[in-house]
C-alpha cells in the first residue's frame, strides 16, 4: 500500500498520453472512413473514349453524346456562326480562352481542331447546368444582343457557338474543350488527344 | 395501508428509472408564461412534423431503391401499386415543406420576440443549426425521387462546393463519390437521408429543449418571467405546461392538420410548389429541363446566389445569408426583446426584411431576366443591410418602458365583440343610401327605394385611417 499521495504530475502524463494516442488512433481510423467516399476504382475505370459518326450531321446540327457520364456536345457550326465569333471579341470575358480548359490545340478562336466542328462538354462552369442550344439571333426571350450561342437556364449564363463565356454572367469561365481526335474525316474520337501539331 | 400490487410494480420501476421526474420536469411542473400567443403553436408543431416525417419516411423506405436504375420506377411503383403508398409519400412530401412553413414561422416569433437573445443564446445557436440539418435533410431528400429536378438541383448545389478555392474539385469529387451525380450520390445521400441527419436532427431537437428548459421560455412581452415568484418559487406569471399548453398546443395540431390534409387530398403538389413538374420525368443527364429552380423553402437563399455575377462570391453570399442568423444574437445590441416595446427604427428593418425575404423566395422561382435580377440585386442588399447594420440602428433606438410583469393581451372573443360593435358604424361610412325609381309599369305606382350603394369617399376615409394606423404600429 502506497500512502505517499497522489502523484498529480505522473497522473497528467498518463492523461495526456492517452489523449495524443487515442487522437492519433482516430485520425488514422478516419482516414479510410472519409476515403471510402472517394469514387471507386469501378467508377475510374469508367472514362473510356466515345467514338462519334459525324457524317450524317447536317451543317447547324447539334447531337449530343455521352462521355464520363458527362453531356458532350458536337456542333456543326455554318459559315455565318464561324464569322460571327470573329466579331465578338470586347464581348467576352475571356476571348483568347487564357484562363479556360481545352486541349492546346483548341485554343484558338473557334476553339475547335477545325472551325466548323465544335465539340466540348455541355456543362456550364458555373455550377454545371447544361446549357440549351439556342443558335437563333436576337429571340424575344434573350434581346437584342443575342447572336446565337449557349444560354444556360439556372443562372443565366451566355456562351457564344464557341463556348466563350460573355462578361457580366455568373460564369467564370468558357466552356471546358474535352480532348478528342479525327480517327477520320467523318470519325471523331472524344477522350483521346489530338496529336499536337504544335510548331 | 398496504400498497397495491400495481403500485409496488411502479414503485419498482420509479427507483430505477425517474420517469415521474422527468414527466415534472420538463411537463407538469416546466412553468412557462402564460401569455403565449399564435406565434407560440410553431415549435410543438415542427416537433409534430419531425415525427410525421420519420414514421412516414420509416414505410417508403420499405419499398423505395436508392439505385440510379430503380429509384425513379420504385417512387412510381409505390404511388400506384403499394396499399395507402400515395398517402404515406404525400404525407412526407408535403409534410417536407411544412416542416419548413412551421420553422420559418417558428424563427420569425424569434425575431419578433427578442427569443435569440440573452439568455437564450444558444437555444438559437442549436436551433440555426437545427435550420442548417434540416436544409440538408430536405436537399438529400429531394434526390432520392431522381426525377429530372432531382438529379439538376443536386448537380447546382453540389458544384457550389466545388467553388471553393483550392480544395473545391476534389471536395465536390468526394461528395458525389463520382464525376457527375451518379449512383454512388444516389445511394450515399439516401444513407445521409435515412440515417445520419435524422440523428444529428433528434440530437439537436433534444439539446434544444434542454437549453430552453433550462432558461424558460422566453414570452411576447419579453420579459423573464422567473424574475417575480411566488412563496413556493414559482414564476407568478407562469402556467404548468401540462395541462395548460399541452391542451393549447392540440388546438394548434387540430388547426394545422386541417391544412396539412387539405394538401395531401386535394393538391398534393400544390401547383408545382411542393412537387416540382420537372420531377415527374426520370433524370436525364444529358438534359437540364429548361427551367430549372429549387423547391420553394430554398429559393431565398437561391435568388442571393444568382444575383451575385460571379461564382465564388455567390457561393460566399449564399453561405453568408445563413451564418448571419447565426449571429443574431451579437448584432443585435438592443436590450429590449419583445417588438411591443422595441423602436420604430426595428419595427421598420423587420419589415423591410421580410419583405425583401419573400420577394427573394418569389424571384427564386422565376426565370432569369435583367429585370428580375436587378430586383434580386436590391433585395440582397436589404436583406444584408438588416442584419449588417444592426449593430447601429439598434444602438440609437428609441424604446418603449417595458412592464415589470406580463400585460393581458385581448382575448379573440374579446376581439370579436369590439369589431362587432364597430361593424354597424363602419357599414355606415361605407355605404350610403342612394335612391333608385322604378320605371316599370303604371306612372301611378312609381316608386322610390332607397338601396345601398358603396360610398368611395367612406371607403378612402377607412383605408386611409387604417393606414396611419398602420403606419403608427411601426414608430
Amino acid at each position: 500500500m502506497n500512502n505517499k499521495g497522489v502523484d498529480k504530475s505522473k497522473r497528467q502524463f498518463l492523461t495526456s498520453a492517452l489523449t495524443v494516442v487515442g487522437a492519433v488512433g482516430s485520425g488514422y481510423l478516419a482516414v479510410p472512413f472519409l476515403a471510402q467516399m472517394q469514387p471507386s476504382v469501378k467508377t475510374m475505370a469508367a472514362g473510356a473514349p466515345v467514338e462519334v459518326d459525324i457524317s450524317k450531321m447536317e451543317v447547324g446540327q447539334l447531337i449530343r453524346v455521352a462521355w464520363r457520364g458527362k453531356p458532350v456536345w458536337v456542333l456543326n457550326r455554318t459559315p455565318e456562326v464561324i464569322e460571327t465569333l470573329k466579331t465578338l471579341d470586347a464581348e467576352l470575358r475571356d476571348p483568347l480562352s487564357n484562363d479556360s480548359e481545352q486541349p492546346a490545340s483548341s485554343k484558338n478562336q473557334a476553339r475547335s481542331l477545325k472551325p466548323e466542328i465544335f465539340v466540348a462538354v455541355g456543362l456550364c462552369t458555373h455550377l454545371g447546368c447544361s446549357p440549351t442550344f439556342r443558335p437563333e439571333v436576337a429571340p424575344i426571350d434573350l434581346g437584342e444582343k443575342w447572336k446565337g450561342g449557349f444560354f444556360c437556364p439556372c443562372h443565366g449564363s451566355w456562351f457564344d457557338l464557341a463556348g466563350r463565356v460573355y462578361r457580366g454572367v455568373p460564369a467564370p469561365t468558357n466552356l471546358e474543350i474535352p480532348p478528342y481526335r479525327y480517327a477520320s474525316e467523318t470519325r471523331i474520337i472524344i477522350g483521346e488527344a489530338a496529336e499536337e501539331k504544335n510548331a | 395501508m398496504k400498497p397495491s400490487r400495481l403500485s409496488e410494480c411502479g414503485n419498482w420501476v420509479l427507483d430505477r428509472f425517474p420517469v415521474t421526474k422527468f414527466w415534472n420536469d420538463h411537463m407538469a411542473h416546466y412553468y412557462a408564461p402564460k401569455n403565449f400567443n399564435i406565434w407560440y403553436f410553431f415549435g410543438s408543431l415542427a416537433l409534430l412534423v419531425l415525427v410525421n416525417q420519420i414514421i412516414t419516411g420509416i414505410l417508403l423506405t420499405m419499398n423505395y431503391k436508392p439505385d440510379a436504375k430503380l429509384a425513379f420506377d420504385s417512387v412510381e411503383y409505390i404511388m400506384r401499386d403499394v396499399p395507402w403508398g400515395w398517402l404515406v409519400r404525400y404525407m412526407h412530401s408535403t409534410g417536407a415543406s411544412a416542416f419548413f412553413i412551421v420553422v420559418y414561422l417558428h424563427m420569425f416569433r424569434a425575431l419578433l420576440y427578442g427569443s435569440f437573445k440573452h439568455p437564450r443564446e444558444l437555444i438559437w445557436i442549436f436551433g440555426m443549426l437545427l435550420f442548417v440539418a434540416l436544409m440538408a435533410e430536405a436537399f438529400m431528400g429531394y434526390l432520392l425521387p431522381w426525377g429530372q429536378m432531382s438529379f439538376w438541383g443536386a448537380q447546382v448545389i453540389i458544384s457550389l462546393f466545388s467553388a471553393i478555392p483550392v480544395i473545391g474539385d476534389d471536395l465536390s469529387l468526394w461528395i458525389r463519390g463520382d464525376y457527375v451525380i451518379a449512383d454512388a450520390t444516389l445511394n450515399r445521400f439516401f444513407a445521409f437521408h435515412v440515417i445520419a441527419v435524422p440523428l444529428v436532427l433528434v440530437m439537436l431537437v433534444f439539446m434544444h429543449l434542454v437549453a430552453l428548459h433550462e432558461v424558460g421560455s422566453n414570452n411576447p412581452d419579453g420579459i423573464e418571467i422567473k424574475a417575480s415568484k411566488d412563496p413556493w418559487g414559482h414564476p407568478i406569471d407562469g402556467i404548468p405546461f401540462h395541462p395548460y399548453y399541452t391542451v393549447k398546443d392540440l388546438v394548434g395540431v387540430g388547426v394545422f392538420l386541417l391544412f396539412f390534409a387539405t394538401i395531401i387530398f386535394y393538391m398534393p403538389e400544390v401547383g408545382g410548389y411542393f412537387l416540382e413538374h420537372a420531377n415527374f420525368i426520370p433524370a436525364d443527364p444529358m438534359k437540364t429541363p429548361e427551367h430549372i429552380a429549387p423547391v420553394w423553402y430554398f429559393t431565398p437563399f437561391y435568388s442571393i446566389l444568382r444575383a451575385i455575377p460571379d461564382k465564388f462570391a455567390g457561393v460566399i453570399g449564399m453561405g453568408g445569408s445563413i451564418v448571419v442568423l447565426f449571429l443574431m444574437p451579437w448584432l443585435d445590441r438592443c436590450k429590449v426583446k419583445s417588438i411591443r416595446y422595441r423602436g420604430g427604427i426595428f419595427k421598420k428593418a423587420l419589415f423591410l426584411f421580410v419583405v425583401s425575404f419573400l420577394a427573394l423566395g418569389y424571384l427564386g422561382t422565376q426565370p432569369v431576366t435583367p429585370i428580375a435580377t436587378t430586383m434580386a440585386r436590391l433585395f440582397t442588399t436589404i436583406y444584408f443591410g438588416f442584419f449588417l447594420l444592426m449593430p447601429i440602428y439598434t444602438r440609437w433606438e428609441k424604446t418603449k418602458p417595458v412592464p415589470r410583469r406580463l400585460t393581458k393581451d385581448q382575448s379573440l372573443e374579446e376581439q370579436f365583440h369590439a369589431l362587432e360593435e364597430q361593424l354597424p358604424a363602419l357599414i355606415e361610412e361605407i355605404t350610403e343610401l342612394k335612391p333608385v325609381s322604378t320605371e316599370i309599369g303604371h306612372p301611378a305606382f312609381k316608386s322610390t327605394f332607397f338601396n345601398r350603394r358603396p360610398n368611395p369617399k367612406g371607403i378612402a376615409d377607412v383605408i386611409s385611417r387604417l393606414a396611419i394606423k398602420l403606419k403608427g404600429s411601426l414608430d
